[in-house]
């Protein structure tokens, strides 16, 4: 009983420390990410693998999304009549909703695995250790460009997420069910907010991409330094970003749309 | 260096791809273009219910979006609900014993001012008034009426 008791309560507080950890951590990488200014090579490299190679996998997820909504949404809809208000429908889903979360877990996936390896792998290398040695904050030369590379794709990423998902709900729905074009667009424009959506969006997507990418860098940056370790760590990364990401995504909608 | 130049590049389009994106969302699908103060003018009519009409909803005449809903209240004294509406520059004849109503468009759609104009030869002007309104159909009341009626006409 008093076995139990024990590791309840190491676990806790390992978990707590984790915590404490994770938190240091980002402190340590917000106070160093001024020194990514003078070196804008640095970021523009992470641009690069962060941004530029989730495009791809964004954008076509973001198509087919869109496609679906239109199609799933056109059924429903047309059982009232009221097919018109397809567009409302698909651009509201996919702006508020589907537009941040599905791109934050895509990129969790698909960018975030791979920070926490790459920085993991590095810690196991002790290529990190190395850059101590040389006197250079592998936190200022290594995290903080990765940190502001994540954190300026995702807004961007979910952005032409629901951008081409917007897209592929037209082409559904005027192309292969015969839906008037104008109505989709004019009933979008006059339903949705800027303020209201598309600005709350966009916030949303900067608190997922800050969040994943904090979660990502320190889950690399503590893994153990073994393959398993690495291993573990990137597993972690990804479950720990979409948990947060969905939870997170209830209290901010409860936030911006729970009034009305 | 080669390599270096097409990360650039594509670094460069994948950002302008995004800020596209961003410009998308803002332009073709929310208001924002429509938010910008387009040169207008602005009158005000006063219902005895305006049911759901909501600031942003269309003004319209013969069917022609003219115009949009700015603003509305609750007058106290004289317990009528104030609309004011801002109608687009471009239409100004319309004559100032114009009547305004609150129709819905469809059965469960959106509810909007229609403007019917009169035969007067003088115009609306900014602020000026609409005298004559027709107060927007509340169903159930319609409903609760005609029940009401049905059911007197049962009895005699």
């Amino acid at each position: 009983m008093i076995q139990y008791l024990q590791t309840l309560g190491a676990q806790t507080r390992a978990s707590f420390t984790k915590l404490g950890r994770a938190t240091l951590f980002l402190l340590a990488v917000l106070s160093g990410i001024h020194s990514v200014v003078p070196r804008p090579k640095l970021l523009l490299n992470q641009l690069y693998s962060v941004g530029v190679l989730s495009f791809l996998i964004i954008t076509i997820s973001g198509l087919f999304v869109g496609m679906v909504l239109g199609l799933q949404g056109y059924y429903t809809l047309s059982d009232f009549g009221a097919e018109e208000s397809l567009g409302v429908m698909v651009a509201t889903s996919l702006v508020r909703e589907l537009g941040p979360v599905v791109s934050a877990l895509l990129f969790a996936g698909r960018a975030g695995s791979a920070l926490t390896a790459e920085i993991g792998l590095m810690k196991a290398t002790e290529q990190l250790s190395g850059m101590e040695m040389m006197a250079i904050d592998p936190l200022k030369r290594i995290i903080a460009p990765r940190f502001l590379a994540g954190l300026l794709s995702l807004p961007l990423l979910s952005a032409l997420f629901s951008a081409v998902g917007i897209i592929g709900g037209e082409l559904v729905g005027s192309g292969l069910l015969g839906l008037d074009e104008g109505a989709y667009w004019s009933q979008m424009q006059a339903k949705l907010d800027f303020q209201g959506d598309i600005v709350n969006g966009i916030i949303k997507s900067i608190a997922f991409a800050f969040v994943t990418t904090w979660i990502a860098l320190f889950e690399g940056y503590d893994a153990i330094p073994t393959s398993e370790g690495v291993s573990r760590a990137t597993t972690r990364t990804v479950v720990n970003s979409a948990f947060s990401i969905l939870g997170l995504d209830f209290i901010l909608t409860a936030l911006m749309f729970g009034d009305h | 260096m080669q390599q270096s130049k097409t990360q650039d590049t594509l670094v460069g389009l994948f950002v302008a791809a995004g800020i596209a994106g961003l410009f998308f969302l803002s332009f073709q699908v929310s208001n924002l273009s429509s938010l910008s103060q387009r040169e207008g003018y602005t009158i005000t009519a006063r219902f005895e219910n305006s049911g759901g009409l909501k600031v942003r909803s269309p003004v319209s005449a013969a069917g022609v979006k003219i115009g949009q809903v700015s603003h509305i209240y609750f007058d106290t004294k004289t317990y009528q609900s104030v609309v004011t509406m801002r109608i687009d520059s471009q239409y100004n004849t319309l004559p100032d014993d114009t009547t305004a109503s609150i129709f819905t468009a469809g059965l469960l759609g959106e509810q909007y001012v229609n403007l019917e104009p009169g035969g007067s030869d003088s115009f609306l002007k900014d602020n000026s008034k609409i005298d004559i309104t027709q107060p927007a159909i509340i169903l159930e009341k319609a409903i609760g009426q005609f029940l009401f009626k049905a059911a007197e006409e049962k009895s005699e």
